[in-house]
């Protein structure tokens, strides 16, 4: 073993006692150290992980979604629209969309209607989300009657439920056939919700809405992109609310961390001028201080952020359920599929390990290079 | 024989370091297993050209932000307080549009 590794062994041998000595005070700090990792990795990984599995599912989402207003208000798309539009040249495909919200009174939980743009759904059945079904106790096979807006109670068979795995996008989805869908809410015929487009060539698509806002000025319409933009936004935006909140929780942190390394207890400066008494060099001093900081920030580091992961990503971020939830009756139950931005972590270590490190070795410096004789009096 | 507090100390972070890599080669599993369920989800998304998650479905605006009215905070009626708790963790959206918008939507 080379002497250098031999004596870091020793100056880890050293602090290791040191800090046995004061056992409570420094378990106590790697427990903070460790527990504020823990809130700030979980709120990271949770966004970021969240982020990466919205843009994958809206991948998908129609290219441009047109929708008419009236008033600021969403209204429905009268007959003759989609005909208008169909003829605009680099429009692909357009297809009138049937959706809208139902308030179940029994278990007080908003549904989303939809009619699937196959028209797939049997009329008198319908498909259901799987938090839906579970809220509800429904199954295959099973029964469920709604009342109307307008009054009628209406029975419906449950032909299928929707994959558990797609909850996030479909826990509360009730896929009914159209003419349900119209009887039900009694809509008007020929109207429409909102008109999906698909555009031929995907780099017309902004050309295409500028055109559709021309042709038709009371609509507005969205593109994926912004879908996108929009869930990129939403997910940074909550994941700065976490941070805000756990702000008041950095900010005890750093008080303690700096009361802790700035103000050197009496016996720490002792035990310094004893150390310098007996031979021991400034450098040395500085060495055994680095380890006591860095073993402590680092096993912080490591316990905080593994138990982030599994807090996450293992048992689904329990903590953060509450805040997440809201008021909404029916939650997704999703398990995120782990995606770990490297850079975040790599942030993460140099925003808590280096600061700590910092202000255990500052004060150490300045004590160790004051005469011992000087710092065993005071 | 009584082990050197810097041996234990060796041990505890080897196995913390790992553990730290441990997560990331965990993470590489899941998402292989994954793979299928979020290939399933996608697929569904399409078919139903759906264009929002069901993460909170207690108002309209924070079933479907990004579908609801551009000033959605306030939009059941002028000076409304925002009352739905998840509506504090949803900004309004109109920054990441992509074009300037000329009608006052």
């Amino acid at each position: 073993m080379s002497p250098w590794f031999e004596k870091q062994r020793h100056l880890i041998d050293f602090t290791l006692a040191s800090l046995a000595r004061r056992k409570g005070r420094h378990l106590g700090l790697l427990v903070v150290f460790a527990l504020l990792v823990f809130a700030l990795a979980s709120a990271m990984l949770f966004a970021h992980a969240l982020r990466h599995e919205a843009q994958q599912i809206l991948d998908g989402a129609p290219e441009i979604v047109l929708q008419k207003l009236v008033a600021g208000r969403h209204d429905l798309i009268p007959p003759g629209t989609i005909e208008r539009i169909s003829g605009m040249r680099g429009v692909q495909q357009v297809h009138g969309r049937l959706w809208g919200y139902y308030y179940d009174p029994v278990v007080k939980a908003n549904y989303t209607f939809l009619v699937p743009p196959d028209n797939s759904i049997q009329p008198g059945t319908l498909v259901i989300g799987p938090a839906l079904a579970r809220q509800r106790g429904l199954a295959p096979g099973t029964g469920i009657s709604l009342r109307s807006y307008s009054g009628a109670l209406y029975s419906f068979a449950i032909a299928a439920v929707l994959p558990q795995a797609s909850e996030l996008a479909s826990a509360d989805l009730l896929l009914v056939s159209e003419a349900d869908f119209r009887a039900f809410f009694s809509y008007p015929a020929d109207h429409y919700t909102d008109i999906a487009l698909s555009v031929a060539n995907p780099a017309e698509v902004r050309n295409i809405a500028n055109k559709l806002a021309k042709l038709l000025p009371d609509s507005r319409p969205i593109l994926r992109e912004e879908i996108q933009r929009t869930y990129a936004s939403i997910f940074d935006w909550r994941e700065g609310i976490m941070l805000a909140l756990l702000s008041a929780a950095i900010l005890a942190f750093a008080i303690l961390a700096w009361d802790k390394a700035s103000g050197l207890s009496a016996d720490e400066k002792r035990e310094i001028g004893i150390l310098k008494a007996i031979g021991w060099e400034t450098g040395d001093i500085i060495k055994m201080k680095f380890w006591e900081g860095a073993l402590i920030s680092l096993i912080a580091f490591l316990v905080g952020f593994i138990a982030a992961y599994v807090h996450v990503f293992h048992f689904g971020a329990p903590l953060f359920e509450p805040v997440l939830k809201g008021w909404s009756v029916l939650y997704p139950r999703f398990v995120l599929t782990p995606v770990i931005d490297g850079l975040q972590v790599a942030t993460l270590f140099f925003f808590t390990v280096f600061p700590f490190l910092a202000a255990t070795l500052v004060p150490i410096w300045r004590a160790a290079v004051t005469d011992p004789d000087a710092v065993m009096r005071t | 024989m009584t082990l050197r507090p810097s041996t234990v100390a060796i041990v505890v972070v080897s196995t913390l370091a790992a553990a730290f890599v441990g997560c990331f080669i965990d993470a590489h599993f899941i998402v292989e297993r994954t793979a299928l369920d979020l290939a399933q989800t996608q697929t569904l998304a399409t078919r139903l050209g759906l264009a929002d998650l069901a993460l909170f479905t207690e108002a309209r605006y924070t079933r479907h932000p990004v579908q609801a009215d551009l000033h959605s905070a306030f939009q059941d009626h002028p000076l409304a307080l925002e009352h739905f708790p998840s509506g504090s963790l949803l900004p309004p959206h109109y920054e990441p549009l992509v074009r300037e918008t000329t009608t006052p939507d």
